[in-house]
């Protein structure tokens, strides 16, 4: 359940930010996430931040990953 | 595109398959409780390729799934009233209620309109003053925040014409539920991602602590999946059982506090009935006092009827991960995405529908 | 005040014949419609493809389009998937009473324009105003003809194990297109419609190679319906890959929002193409060369077992089921 994609805060004001994904960009609220900045990855969901998304745990769990990957080819 | 197309990189899933094969030696039962999960695991095909030692089943985590008859027979019969504008979610319209759906009061000229968010909802209470827009709010504690949110929104800019139908339900009550009912025997239990998002993992202790069952926290592309399992089969292996979070750059330990904090300003803990489940103590969500003019219940007076459960629907033993979609005999035959008997089949995330239109245990 | 048209632009009157003859014979000018007969009479020399398509799309106007564009792509495509070469086509307006006359104006210029792009005639037609309420604003009808040249035999019976299959570019452009523009959804995008005639590349396709055994446009239900459709009329299974199949990420992205999957989103300017193995690379050749298929991809192939089956490579290696649309593409929350 709780459908939430990663976008790219471009600009905000007062309680609302335009976001970026993929192309597509939409106004969405900031109402649960005040902290966010502008250049911040949000989850969204039905049009709402929930989260601000950690940029360095995601990298850190690709480079887990990959280490994995690694690790069991060389088995 | 960033932060979802690199959590699906092939190579990355195969090293994580192999480890998965290469460590889980003890026969296990996983649960999915997260409907959002269950759509991944089916549209992927990760069920077929992870160990014989590792069997999947799915958990009531679809709040579509889960609301119950009596409450859509609500939502049909506020949109009955003149002047009502009825706002849902898209999930909510096929759902079938005792009698009939939204889908279908709509054909015959109720006014039903599908928005992506409240801010749309809100949009169309100002642009239709003289009617009275009813949102229908489902959703678990990923979505009730948003709700709350947009009640402090309709405050502040005063929009007097906006109302909740509250049917929101929270995750952990239905969890101890689940497993204090011993129902179906579980070593470990993959926890809903933005639930988590919202909550954080805390709440998941009880689990590890009364029941001793490993928790992941996980997030909802392949590869956060399949990681997930390879920390639970981690955990299994070892003997342990603590709340772990796979989905770190989604979830911290302590949530959202901002979002918990509007959440617990608007609405306050009830009882509510699940759907095959029953009655939860403290699993349902109403709105406090202070925002009562915002109930639909009771600012409009409506009798929906009494309630009519399908015959044959095993909804509520699937919801529970007693029984399949194939163990159910209408499945696939009486019961189909097209003509919905339960409302499993009808969720894009219920685990009928996800069986149904993804081939189930398709192997080839 | 601006003009709009009432209900007596259809009563068969002096307002009706003065519309048809300054908006409608004026736009199309040619010699069967200058006729303005009953019928449009012609000649024809070799089988006959003969097909009719209504559109009701919302709103009129879209990103990439407008109903008029659609109304003659989609018949003009409908004759394309038979090999035929599209000719002529009937129009035919239910307008809504109340529409602007200027939006009229711009669809009828919309047509035109597009039957030139397609290279068919609009030969007869028909008007029609309705209630305030009746309509949504323009249904348009066409029907449309075209001629099959010798030799040329497509079916969506005729895919035989080991073809295979080829898409002439991205999916889901038209739908998640319309999509934008839909109340309550508002996002921004520039993606448009992909609304486009495919009756020249289908020409250059059996050119290059005459033996395609299956012609599809995957309109409404997206690709993946179509494929099932072809899957249980030939009573084969289609394979396809995951990967393979081009995706614009605005798409993507939209449907991510959204909760779509892009296999079940409408298109208006692609077609799927069951080819014998052996002329597969000939013919994607030919149609990357062509304007409306430069993202022309092998998607993949047709097998024997699990007859009347769509199945998917997912991108992990497992294989899934991919079943035809079910009602309606809603956004969900969950």
């Amino acid at each position: 359940m709780c459908l939430a994609i990663p976008v790219l805060i471009k600009s905000i004001e007062d309680k609302e930010a335009e976001v970026k994904i993929g192309g597509i960009t939409r106004r969405i609220s900031l109402w649960l996430t005040p902290e966010a900045k502008v250049g911040d990855y949000a989850l969204i969901h039905t049009g709402y931040a929930i989260n601000i998304l950690d940029q360095e745990q995601a990298e850190e769990t690709l480079r887990l990953l990959k280490e994995i990957a690694e690790a069991e080819e060389k088995d | 595109m960033k932060f979802i197309t690199e959590f699906r990189r092939s190579e990355l899933a195969e090293g994580l398959i192999s480890q998965i094969h290469r460590k889980s030696k003890t026969p296990v039962r996983f649960m999915e409780f997260c409907g959002g999960h269950t759509v991944t695991i089916f549209r992927y095909g990760i069920r077929q390729i992870l160990p014989e030692t590792i069997e999947m089943v799915s958990g009531p985590g679809c709040p579509v799934c889960v609301t119950a008859n009596a409450d859509l027979d609500k939502a049909i019969a506020l949109s009955q009233i003149p002047e009502v504008i009825i706002v849902t979610f898209g999930d909510m319209l096929k759902v079938p209620g005792s009698h009939s759906s939204l889908q279908k009061v709509k054909a015959d000229g109720a006014d039903v309109r599908v928005v992506y968010s409240t801010t749309n909802a809100l949009e169309i209470a100002e642009e239709n003053p003289t009617e009275s827009v009813i949102f229908l709010g489902i959703g678990f504690e990923t979505t009730a925040p948003t709700i709350a949110a947009s009640i402090l929104q309709a405050e502040e800019r005063r929009i007097k014409n906006y109302y909740i139908l509250s049917m929101h339900k929270l995750c952990p009550p239905v969890i101890r539920a689940l497993l204090d009912s011993g129902e179906v025997k579980l070593h470990g239990l993959i926890c809903p991602g933005h639930v988590s998002a919202i909550i954080g993992s805390h709440p998941w202790e009880f689990i590890t602590r009364d029941y001793g069952i490993p928790c992941v926290v996980s997030g909802f592309e392949p590869l956060d999946i399949l990681q997930c399992v390879d920390m639970l089969v981690a955990q299994v292996e070892n003997g342990e059982s603590r709340v772990e979070i796979a989905y770190r750059r989604g979830v911290r330990p302590e949530g959202n506090r901002e979002a918990l904090k509007l959440m617990e300003q608007v609405f306050e803990p009830c009882p509510t009935e699940w759907r095959g489940i029953g009655e939860i103590p403290d699993s349902g969500l109403k709105l406090r006092k202070e925002y009562q003019h915002f109930d639909a219940e009771l600012a409009f007076d409506i009798d929906p009827g009494p309630t009519y459960e399908p015959e044959g629907c095993i909804c509520g033993d699937i919801l529970r991960g007693v029984k399949t979609p194939a163990d159910c005999k209408l499945f696939g035959k009486v019961c189909t995405p097209e003509y919905p008997v339960g409302p499993c089949m009808v969720s894009s995330e219920g685990s009928c529908s996800a069986y149904y239109l993804y081939g189930g245990d398709f192997e080839g | 005040m601006k003009d709009k048209i009432l209900l007596a632009h259809g009563s068969g009157g002096k307002l009706t014949h003065e519309l048809v003859e300054k908006s409608f014979v004026k736009a199309f000018a040619n010699p069967f419609l200058a006729k303005l007969d009953d019928s449009a009479v012609m000649d024809f020399n070799g089988r006959l493809a003969f097909t009719t398509d209504s559109y009701v799309v919302s709103p009129i106007f879209f990103p990439g389009g407008d109903i008029g564009k659609l109304a003659v792509y989609g018949t003009v495509n409908d004759l394309a998937m038979s090999g035929a070469k599209p000719l002529y086509l009937s129009l035919s307006f239910i307008i809504e009473e109340g529409l602007p006359q200027d939006e009229l104006n711009e669809i009828v210029d919309s047509v035109q324009q597009a039957t030139q792009e397609a290279e068919v005639e609009i030969v007869t037609g028909d008007t029609k105003v309705v209630h305030r309420g009746s309509a949504d604003k323009l249904f348009v009808n066409t029907a449309g003809v075209g001629i099959i040249p010798e030799g040329v035999d497509i079916s969506g019976n005729k895919a035989r194990p080991g073809d295979r299959v080829i898409l002439s570019g991205t999916i889901g452009d038209h739908g998640i297109a319309v999509l934008s523009q839909r109340e309550g959804l508002s996002f921004s995008t520039q993606l448009e419609s992909d609304c486009a005639p495919l009756g020249s590349l289908v020409a250059e396709m059996l050119a290059a190679s005459p033996n395609i055994h299956c012609l599809r446009d995957p309109t409404r239900g997206g690709l993946a319906t179509t494929l099932n459709e072809l899957a249980k009329q030939s009573k084969v299974s289609i394979r396809i890959e995951e990967e393979k199949i081009p995706l614009r990420e605005e798409v993507l992205a939209a449907c991510e929002m959204l909760g779509f999957d892009p296999l079940y989103v409408a298109n208006e300017g692609k077609l799927v193409a069951i080819v014998p193995a052996k002329d597969a690379d000939k013919i994607l050749k030919v149609m990357r060369e062509n304007h409306y298929g430069t993202g022309a991809a092998i998607i993949g192939e047709v097998k024997a077992e699990h007859p009347g089956r769509v199945v998917m490579k997912t991108c992990l290696g497992a294989s899934r089921i991919v079943d035809m649309l079910v009602g309606d593409l809603l956004p969900r929350i969950c």
